[in-house]
């Protein structure tokens, strides 16, 4: 049992918690995720390492309630436990000898980005941030972004905080007025991470994205994460989850994405009303 | 008087049409009278030929002898004697191809139904509390092992018996590795594997859960924590593709995806979380157990039509014969000599068919079965929404990547010493699938034993020294 130990609400639609999984804490690297189960019945759902803290044996995990089991996670608190929380999994990020970096995080994806922004800003880099949104209520992490970046911009759809417009529109502006950079890691949605890996293409920036597709034990078991890059196929939980975004091949990996989007979306009506207390009529 | 039937005393089973559509154990095993008329079979030869083919060498003869005689205890532990989970092995084990095949009673009739009689001697004393057994002082000294499946069980198991501290170390959230996410309920229920895993917790053996050597802690780092001496007993865990068109189109699995839905993760009941797939029809590709396994729990969880797509014939498929004629009874649809060379989708990547092409069996090829070749012309369509492939598996590199000195083959199998089972690497020694490849459940509880021997002299000798 992993309990814990803290809880932020930072949207109303994302999590953050502190979770008590020291050997994990002693270990993870930026880009590695973990696994967890909130209960017996409960999936193996993965996660993306936000932060650690080795010395109190603490792992920081953001997330979005998107699924019955996100769901439940949420509607945990402090003190609580879950049933499982493994790792560190997956390939470490290669953030070694990069000198200017733009590190592009769309909503959640803020929560995995900016662990590597810190790590690079840390070690020297000059790192520029475009944070997107889709609206004000909705920004996370905004301190912890400046504090780690030489610049950070911004950006909601609708206009109501930052600038208006996706991280894209950011990006080009920045790349035409001649901004060089060593490498563009994109995290966030597949589409997000799709049209950046369109728009540094013509400029050959090393372009690194972060993909979180469905698995089930995260330790190349099962080859449900399986994506396609460059014609070949990998595995996202042990070849991964950094890839070469000019290689990926994301219009399959939205379709994988969808799945169990039917059988999702029953499961967290399901949850969602017994939470509520309903009986199913409500 | 032994009994001179030539047949076995049968085993009861679910109807074919009805367990098709549950879970439950289809062999129902044999009741206390059932056990001591079939015991009666045996002859008690003096040259005991039966125990040569038992690869962890039960005492076959004697504890049969005990349930002829109705003394059910003692048949049990002369079991336990040398085998650690009979109640899996008298489920799951080839017995046609080790014990049974050289039964005298064989040569006419069949041979002495050994492997039910394990069954029920072991699932007969699980009706009563576990008793602690008969072990060795404790002697202190840690060591571990790495996979809690059946190889690592029983290392761990016989390590407990000498004295040793044992502490399993296991990637998943459960104890049981392939008894727990590969081996359905219907063939061997999950509260069996249970309980032969208490009896080890009972020696002694802690388990860790969660913890994956080579990510959670390395080799090196379990050797500076104490460890004496380590048993990679992590299997052959990663999925083999075919490298095909459209592989990656929604409604295509790995049967170790499929079946850790189903087995691991409870896919098919209701109070569990974990989704799955409705199919209509599907296709196994693949002629093993694992094969049939996939096919069956397909059928289970409601698919119409299941079919098992072989490139080979009937009398090449690596499936038991038991395995082959229970799924057989149960409709699945077998279309053997028969190739996929393509998956086929919906505009929006749904698997909609399976574009096959008919083989021929040409000259024997290297594992001394006939080689399959495309037939001209051959090529047909199957209309199915889901496909599983169940090629075999490979083990994982986690382990071997993150050790250095740890000397693996071109399969990425771990190399061990045939009589020490010890790799490359001092103090490490590694047995069961991630050493042979995929094989079975007590080929793995075999090596088990032998590395946990290997382990007492290898510790025993550097204490010595020192």
């Amino acid at each position: 049992m992993y309990r814990i130990v803290e809880k932020r609400v930072l949207n109303p639609e994302v999590k953050l918690m502190k979770i008590e999984a020291p050997l994990v804490a002693a270990k993870a690297k930026p880009g590695q995720f973990i696994i967890f189960r909130v209960d017996n019945v409960g999936e193996r759902i993965p996660l993306t390492i936000a932060d650690t803290d080795p010395e109190r044996g603490l792992v920081t995990v953001i997330f979005q309630e998107v699924g019955a089991s996100t769901m439940k996670l949420g509607s945990l608190n402090e003190g609580d436990f879950i049933a499982d929380f493994a790792g560190p999994l997956g390939t470490a990020s290669h953030l070694d000898g990069l000198k200017k970096v733009c590190v592009i995080g769309g909503g959640l994806g803020c929560a995995i980005a900016y662990p590597q922004a810190k790590h690079l800003h840390r070690s020297g880099a000059d790192v520029d941030i475009i944070a997107g949104f889709r609206t004000k209520e909705l920004v996370i992490l905004e301190d912890e972004m400046r504090e780690n970046s030489s610049r950070l911009y911004v950006m909601t759809d609708d206009g109501s905080y930052g600038e208006k417009g996706l991280v894209t529109a950011k990006l080009g502006e920045l790349l035409e007025s001649g901004e060089k950079y060593d490498a563009v890691i994109a995290i966030g949605p597949l589409v997000m991470m799709k049209f950046v890996s369109l728009a540094t293409k013509p400029y050959g920036i090393k372009t690194i994205v972060s993909m979180n597709p469905i698995m089930v034990d995260g330790t190349g078991m099962c080859g449900g994460c399986r994506v396609t890059v460059g014609g070949e196929m990998k595995f996202a939980c042990v070849d991964g989850p950094d890839f070469d975004g000019h290689l990926v091949d994301f219009d399959e990996a939205i379709r994988r994405s969808a799945i169990y989007r039917a059988q999702e979306r029953e499961a967290a009506e399901k949850h969602a009303c017994r939470l509520r207390g309903g009986d199913g009529n409500a | 008087m032994p009994n001179m039937s030539l047949k076995k005393v049968k085993m009861r089973e679910q109807a074919p049409d009805i367990r098709n559509g549950n879970f439950n154990e289809v062999a129902l095993g044999y009741t206390a009278e059932e056990a001591v008329e079939e015991a009666a079979r045996c002859l008690q030869c003096k040259n005991r030929p039966c125990t040569v083919g038992c690869p962890v060498s039960v005492k076959i003869p004697e504890f049969i002898s005990k349930i002829a005689a109705g003394e059910f205890d003692k048949a049990i532990d002369i079991i336990k004697e040398t085998n650690s989970l009979p109640a899996v092995c008298g489920r799951v084990c080839p017995q046609e191809s080790q014990c049974e095949a050289l039964c005298v009673r064989g040569r006419k009739g069949e041979p002495v139904a050994i492997g039910r009689l394990e069954r029920f001697a072991a699932d007969r004393s699980m009706e009563k509390p576990a008793a602690e057994r008969n072990t060795a002082p404790k002697n202190g000294i840690k060591v571990g092992i790495i996979g809690a499946g059946p190889a690592g069980l029983t290392c761990a198991g016989d390590l407990a018996m000498m004295g040793y501290d044992v502490t399993i170390f296991e990637a998943l959230h459960v104890a049981g590795g392939v008894l727990v996410y590969g081996i359905p309920e219907f063939r061997l229920p999950k509260e069996i594997v249970r309980r032969e895993i208490d009896n080890l917790k009972i020696l002694g053996v802690k388990i860790e859960c969660n913890f994956i050597v080579g990510k959670t802690m390395t080799i090196d780092e379990l050797f500076e924590n104490g460890y004496q001496a380590l048993f990679i007993g992590s299997g052959a865990g990663l999925p083999k593709f075919m490298g095909i068109k459209g592989e990656n189109l929604n409604g295509v699995y790995s049967a170790n995806e499929f079946l850790t839905r189903i087995n691991l993760m409870n896919a098919y009941r209701e109070e569990y979380d974990t989704p799955i797939k409705d199919f209509t029809r599907v296709a196994v590709v693949g002629g093993g157990n694992v094969a049939m396994d996939a096919a069956r729990c397909a059928k289970r969880i409601g698919a119409k039509e299941v079919y098992i797509v072989y490139r080979r014939g009937m009398d090449e498929m690596p499936a038991r014969r038991e395995e082959i004629h229970h799924a057989q009874e149960e409709g699945i649809i077998f279309r053997l000599l028969s190739n996929p060379v393509e998956i086929l989708g919906t505009e929006d990547g749904w698997v909609r068919g399976m574009r096959c092409v008919e083989m021929e069996l040409g000259e024997p090829d290297q594992s001394g079965r006939r080689r399959p070749v495309p037939k001209a012309g051959g090529e047909f369509e199957m209309e199915v929404d889901g496909v599983i492939m169940a090629l075999g598996t490979s083990p994982n590199p986690l382990i071997s990547s993150t050790t250095e000195g740890l000397r693996i083959n071109r399969h990425g199998c771990v190399e061990v010493d045939d009589k020490t089972m010890m790799t490359s690497r001092p103090g490490v020694f590694a047995g069961g699938d991630a050493v042979t490849g995929a094989a079975t459940v007590i080929l793995a509880m075999g090596a088990g034993k032998k590395a946990a021997v290997a382990m007492d002299q290898y510790i025993k000798a550097k204490n010595k020294q020192s």
